[in-house]
């Protein structure tokens, strides 16, 4: 059987051939021209949180003829935990990948800096709050972008008719829709004389004082509204003060008008407990607020997101906000950078923070006044000022001063949250400070 | 000639060596080493070179860059929350196996006695607990537990008692997983003694009989010596699995409160994974091994020297 030979000859004359077509045609481009990104964004909580940012993606990656793959990763389990420290690891994994608030700095030596890009975003979309850049620069360059998807102000979310009833308190009042707060008499003290209230009418206030987020992002910025740091930003423990003494002694009397089951909350404890019917505020982003809209329509009609108490220190706001970063071993960093500009600007937040029904929450100052928070109800307005629009509360997160990585591990062991139980079940002041330096101590390995 | 000479003692040799391998491979010891060999391959992948790759995590410093030798271990050492998880693990997995024991004791005779036709559905009924995923169960057992809506505490206040706090108060948080996981774990023990009790000839009973023996009599001179090896391995193998229990704990208080009711796994996690601080996590989660080895040396030494015996 006769084979058709290559000869030299004829290999030569084809190579010439492709060569020539190819310096002929650069701009003749395939379906996928630009290559390949993947992306490993948070799995949203509210159902159909993820599309907007689906359908983002799909667009610009049909524009830009790159071929999109998309996971979407849940939280639960902390699986986007062990997602990034394999993907870190083994330094292989998606591209662009989203990091909870502590995760940019842990892992900023492989994390491509985006200085550039936040140049412009902030160009465009105005300044970030310190507590963005606290969590996401690290030896000077921005390593991560914040983004909306997940982001969250954990505040009060009150029951209107249970804090007229018992507590004397009218909350829409206090932050009126569409106007600025008028809560200059909404203080720690006065939150006290309401849980008591509340407490004694049967609707305690539900504050938990477990080890879970929910639970220490609330008493990290009670601590921080009474100054309480236990860390300096210069990473010296500063446990043995007056200020973490007064706040661990107003949290002592808070705590035994909240519920005697508040040591054994988890992050969804507060949520049911608001839906119940049973509680009179909790400390939650509006995800309380939109299951009660399904499940139990007539609390949530009474259900009124607002700002945090005010302490001899200042008005803090429990914030954690959400993160995109490239892997400093993407193949596709230019790709990636150009879609997380996409994904940022104004237009596309809108979008995004539609889709999760007000939960997400931008970062950017320009960005605090979308229409879907005045329009959320009902009642209208109940969401208006949740993303905080006239600055008058201090975002920050718990442990903030301290440095990131000391920081983190005060956050996730929940140091604040055990000294409050330790010191409400009897153990001496002095003890419990104590036990609390020597844990923190260890946190100073390097 | 001479290379002729050569080369046909090449050919024997080579000859030689075809047929020492036809006979290694016609012995059954090496073909069960072929047979088994994707197993060991599969087991070196996935349990040998992630326990080296954990030694080599547990002594680098905390950013991974460099190599600290024992430090993490010697931290640990000075730590008081790190000795309140030994002593934790330690009463979670002794308590837990002595009770699973016991109740797969029991059962296993409760089940052993029942006539042959309905013996079957027993059994599967009893170890329910054991197939369920226990991720799944402990789902349901966080909901009876639940702080405020504990089905429990319902049932208790029906009677005017006042709610326990399940998850709440340290002694109660240790109690109720402790309770699940003997609650998972018990018809493991009942359907191994199960078997072991069907194993024991009916002729020492029927001797022990015409001996006069009386019911405790047979149980500690005829059962409980034959069940003896039976009762070592599944203890021991009970023993590893509940001091590396993870999920019951993590699900059901998540350490809490205040800590007192981390084990190894949970505290390792939470250390390394949740605290971004993986060499310690893997230092933590190390200290399992010699505590195992101890308690697999005395078990199987004890099973083997009765073996001699035998």
């Amino acid at each position: 059987m006769l084979r058709p030979r290559i000869t030299r000859r004829t290999l030569i004359e084809k190579s010439a051939i492709v060569a020539a077509a190819s310096v002929a045609m650069p701009y003749v481009r395939g379906a996928h021209a630009a290559g390949k990104l993947s992306i490993g964004f948070w799995d949203h909580w509210v159902p159909g949180g993820n599309n907007a940012s689906k359908a983002l993606c799909q667009e610009w990656g049909e524009k830009n003829k790159v071929e999109i793959s998309i996971d979407y990763i849940t939280s639960v389990g902390n699986k986007n935990l062990l997602t990034i420290a394999a993907e870190a690891q083994a330094q292989s994994g998606h591209d662009i990948l989203a990091f909870p608030s502590w995760q940019p700095s842990d892992h900023a030596n492989l994390l491509e800096p985006v200085d550039d890009i936040m140049a412009d975003l902030i160009e465009i979309n105005g300044q970030v709050n310190p507590t963005v850049g606290y969590l996401a620069r690290s030896g000077g360059h921005w390593v991560a972008i914040p983004t909306c998807v997940g982001s969250q102000i954990k505040g009060p979310c009150s029951r209107i008719d249970l804090m007229k009833q018992l507590a004397g308190i009218d909350v829409m009042a206090m932050y009126p829709a569409g106007s600025p707060p008028k809560a200059d008499g909404w203080t720690l003290d006065a939150m006290l004389r309401a849980a008591e209230a509340c407490y004694k009418g049967d609707h305690p206030i539900g504050i938990g004082l477990g080890q879970t987020e929910d639970n220490v992002d609330t008493a990290g910025a009670i601590f921080q509204s009474f100054g309480a740091d236990l860390v300096d930003p210069q990473g010296n423990i500063s446990v043995k003060t007056d200020s973490v003494r007064q706040a661990m002694e107003y949290y002592r009397r808070l705590a035994q008008w909240l519920p005697p089951d508040a040591p054994a909350w988890d992050n969804a404890s507060n949520n049911k407990y608001l839906i119940s019917g049973k509680g009179a505020l909790i400390m939650n982003p509006p995800s309380a607020w939109a299951v009660a809209k399904r499940d139990a329509p007539h609390v949530a009609e009474q259900l009124w997101t607002h700002g945090m108490p005010s302490g001899p220190k200042g008005r803090y706001a429990p914030f954690l906000p959400y993160f995109w970063g490239i892997w400093n071993f993407s193949k596709n960093k230019s790709a990636a950078k150009s879609l997380l500009l996409h994904l940022s600007q104004p237009s596309a937040v809108e979008q995004m923070v539609e889709a999760s029904g007000g939960y997400d929450l931008p970062a950017f100052e320009k960005l605090t006044t979308l229409k879907v928070w005045a329009e959320a109800g009902p009642p209208k307005g109940t969401l208006y000022h949740y993303p905080n629009p006239y600055n008058h509360q201090t975002l920050s997160v718990a442990a903030q001063p301290a440095p990131p990585k000391i920081a983190v591990q005060i956050y996730t062991q929940a140091i604040h949250t055990k000294m409050i139980v330790r010191f409400m079940q009897g153990e001496p002041l002095a003890q419990t400070l104590a036990w609390a330096e020597g844990e923190i101590e260890g946190y100073m390995r390097t | 000639m001479v290379d002729a000479v050569v080369q046909s003692l090449q050919l024997n040799a080579a000859r030689r060596q075809r047929s020492g391998i036809r006979r290694a491979l016609q012995r059954r010891s090496v073909i069960a080493f072929l047979m088994t060999l994707p197993l060991i391959l599969l087991i070196a992948l996935l349990v040998i070179y992630p326990a080296f790759y954990s030694i080599h995590l547990a002594t680098l410093n905390k950013s991974m860059e460099r190599f600290v030798g024992f430090d993490n271990f010697a931290f640990l050492f000075k730590r008081e929350t790190f000795w309140m998880v030994v002593r934790q693990s330690c009463i979670f997995a002794i308590t837990a196996v002595i009770f699973k024991a016991m109740i797969g004791f029991t059962v296993a005779h409760f089940v052993h006695n029942v006539p042959n036709k309905g013996q079957r559905k027993w059994r599967g009924m009893l170890l329910v607990p054991w197939v369920i995923p226990p991720a799944l169960s402990c789902l349901a057992w966080l909901w009876l537990f639940d702080p405020s809506y504990s089905a429990f505490n319902w049932i208790l206040a029906q009677f005017g008692i006042d709610p326990v706090p399940w998850t709440g108060n340290a002694y109660w948080a240790r109690f109720s997983v402790i309770l699940v996981n003997i609650w998972i774990g018990a018809p493991f023990f009942m359907i191994m003694y199960l078997a072991a009790l069907k194993s024991v000839p009916e002729q020492l009973y029927e001797a022990a009989a015409i001996d006069g023996a009386n019911w405790w009599q047979r149980m500690w001179y005829v059962t409980l010596p034959m069940m003896r090896n039976i009762i070592a391995i599944t203890a021991l193998f009970s023993l590893i699995v509940t001091f590396a229990n993870f999920d019951i704990v993590r699900i059901l208080t998540a350490g809490g409160p205040i800590d007192r009711t981390h084990v190894f796994a949970t505290w390792s996690f939470w250390l390394g994974i949740q605290g971004n601080d993986i060499p310690l996590g893997a230092a933590v989660s190390l200290f399992m091994v010699p505590i195992l080895t101890v308690a697999a040396i005395l078990i199987l030494r004890d099973i083997s020297r009765r073996g001699n015996e035998a």
